[in-house]
């Protein structure tokens, strides 16, 4: 039925993807005030909605800048994951890795780094979301066993900073087992009586928390972080409820008494480094 | 072939218990002849999925049933002092062979009412809290300590997150480590990811033949990956989660055997290897010093892991 069919493909939709491509990046939406803002003024500000202090997510070598006064030292930079347990979903889990890989230019969903805060030699390890969801595979844990190791050298304190959604299950029960791996590092640390801060930031969920992200001396959260156990998904089938407004948000947490502090990110720098004044002797 | 399999062992069961109740001992003896071979039979070219049944199969001995057959003087102590006593963990002194030992274990329930009260083996906080709270006394008075993990997950709701599952599980992990006795973890159906992980710190880890340990569940994994849960089969051969592929990754130190069929088919005999496999597991730890444990265990989860430097000459 010619009627309701086009019979030539004479209309394409090619200007429709160009309009969008050239105002894309310009401005953007802040998901807390629904207002639309400037990009440009939203890099200025931190990335904070200049109007409702909303945190957008930042990447690991963006929050690495804002923490250490200039110049930092990047460790294990090339470590990189084989594919353990051969997993193939959508596709091999080596293309996942490798085309993350490029995206990305990293090597896996973490950045090592040693610098300085406020003139304090610290090392951070900032976690990467954007490479498959920020998860914790091998390389994770090697390079935070290593930052561990060389807190423990030099008797530096430890930053992490977590944004992941949990245990990476292309590498199978080895991601799951970086939590002990981890975990027992961080005892050591302990022991030594040097200092470990957990920053949570947006979002910290399921074996990430419940690692390293749940044992610093002291753990910090950004503003309105989902962070938890179980993601929020899980926990609705199982209760076969919808889930109160602030669930599981960072300020619910330090209601709950599992944070210690909710700190904004322009702030988180003082914080780190009167705690450090604190703790270090 | 296994499909059939598992309806002729199920009408075979039915048939057999409606005998017993009846009459001849003959057919009694036949019958439970075929059952055992099929039974073997199943559980020889067990698929990954099959495994993942026979894991959670609902008769397999719980962690209670394998306390009850292994130990003598077991008195159960409750609570974590701060919220409350949770029934999906079970935790008490006991004697092996006459000597002292803590073990701690993750209970599922059997009937309906025993597995609500059990939780479905889903531990919450204060469960967590509980069993290091066992294994820290325990420590301190030397005493070595065993854990039996088997469990779907750490249970995932309001409550649990309230009360901070997520922290229970960390500080479980890492504590743990700190534990100057001989720790020896065996799963003994279901490893589910952290929840059963955060008894697992262990000197020694090993899997009994027939149980599993996975990052994920089949199902939710399937869910996630395919969005779809019928999908369980295919994720379960791709998560590696049975006791061969665990070993050759060098996650656990290896599996103890169950007798022909499966533990649910004799748990006497199961619990029998169990506890012979520990006696010499402790036997094994018992000339370490408490440094050594530590640094032993340390070590052990330390070398966990894949990785290689891009450009190094590999």
């Amino acid at each position: 039925m010619s009627w309701w069919k086009r019979d030539k493909p004479s209309v394409t939709t090619s200007s429709a993807d160009n309009r969008t491509v050239l105002t894309e990046g310009l401005w953007v939406k802040c998901e807390g005030c629904r207002q639309v803002i400037f990009r440009q003024e939203l890099e200025k500000n931190l990335r904070l909605c200049p109007k409702c202090g909303y945190h957008f997510r930042i990447d690991a070598r963006a929050r690495l800048e804002l923490l250490f006064d200039g110049d930092y030292e990047e460790f294990d930079e090339t470590l990189t994951s084989t594919d353990p347990i051969g997993f193939v979903d959508s596709k091999p889990y080596s293309a996942r890795l490798a085309s993350m890989q490029t995206a990305t230019d990293l090597r896996d969903a973490i950045v090592s780094a040693r610098g300085e805060i406020n003139g304090r030699t610290v090392n951070i390890c900032a976690l990467e979301l954007k490479f498959i969801g920020g998860s914790m595979g091998a390389v994770m844990g090697e390079k935070i066993a290593r930052a561990i190791d060389r807190s423990l050298a030099g008797k530096h304190p430890l930053i992490v900073v977590s944004a992941s959604g949990g245990a990476r299950m292309q590498e199978g029960a080895i991601s799951l087992m970086q939590m002990a791996k981890i975990s027992s590092g961080l005892m050591r640390l302990d022991e030594a009586g040097l200092p470990y801060i957990s920053i949570l930031t947006d979002p910290t969920t399921g074996g990430v928390t419940a690692s390293f992200a749940m044992l610093g001396d002291l753990n910090i959260a950004e503003p309105g972080a989902l962070i938890g156990f179980a993601g929020p998904r899980v926990i609705e089938q199982t209760i076969r409820q919808k889930l109160p407004e602030g669930f599981q948000r960072s300020e619910f947490l330090l209601q709950h008494g599992f944070l210690d502090a909710v700190v904004k990110r322009t702030e988180m720098k003082a914080m780190l480094t009167q705690a450090f004044e604190f703790m270090c002797r | 072939m296994q499909e059939e399999n598992r309806l002729r062992i199920e009408n075979l069961e039915r048939e057999l218990a409606a005998l017993k109740a009846s009459n001849p001992q003959a057919d009694v003896a036949r019958l439970e002849g075929q059952l055992q071979m099929l039974d073997r039979a199943q559980a020889q070219t067990a698929t990954p999925w099959e495994q993942v049944q026979l894991a959670r199969h609902p008769k397999r001995p719980h962690a209670l049933d394998y306390i009850q057959r292994m130990f003598t003087d077991f008195i159960e102590i409750h609570g974590d002092r701060a919220y409350g006593d949770d029934a999906a963990i079970v935790c008490g002194m006991a004697k092996l062979e006459g000597a002292p030992v803590m073990v701690c274990g993750q209970q599922k329930g059997r009937d309906t009412k025993q597995k609500l009260i059990r939780n479905f083996g889903m531990p919450k906080p204060e469960g967590y809290r509980k069993a290091i709270r066992a294994m820290q006394m325990s420590a301190k008075f030397g005493r070595p300590i065993i854990c039996l993990l088997d469990t779907p997950g750490a249970y995932p709701g309001i409550d649990a997150e309230e009360r901070g599952q997520a922290e229970a599980i960390a500080v479980s992990l890492r504590e743990m480590a700190r534990l100057g006795v001989p720790v020896v973890c065996v799963v003994i159906g279901e490893g589910g990811s952290g929840g059963a992980l955060a008894m697992g710190v262990g000197n020694r880890v090993y899997l009994l033949e027939n149980a599993i340990y996975s990052v994920i569940s089949p199902e939710s994994c399937a869910a996630i990956i395919w969005r779809d849960a019928a999908q369980s089969e295919k994720a379960a051969a791709a998560l590696k989660l049975t006791a061969d592929h665990l070993e050759r990754l060098g996650i656990i130190d290896g599996a103890i055997p169950e007798p022909p069929g499966g533990a649910h088919v004799d748990m006497d005999a199961a619990a029998e290897l169990l506890k012979a496999h520990l006696i010499e597991t402790l036997a094994e730890l018992k000339g370490l010093s408490p440094e050594q444990l530590i640094e032993e265990r340390y070590w052990k989860f330390r070398r966990m892991g894949s990785f290689f430097t891009e450009g190094a000459s590999a």
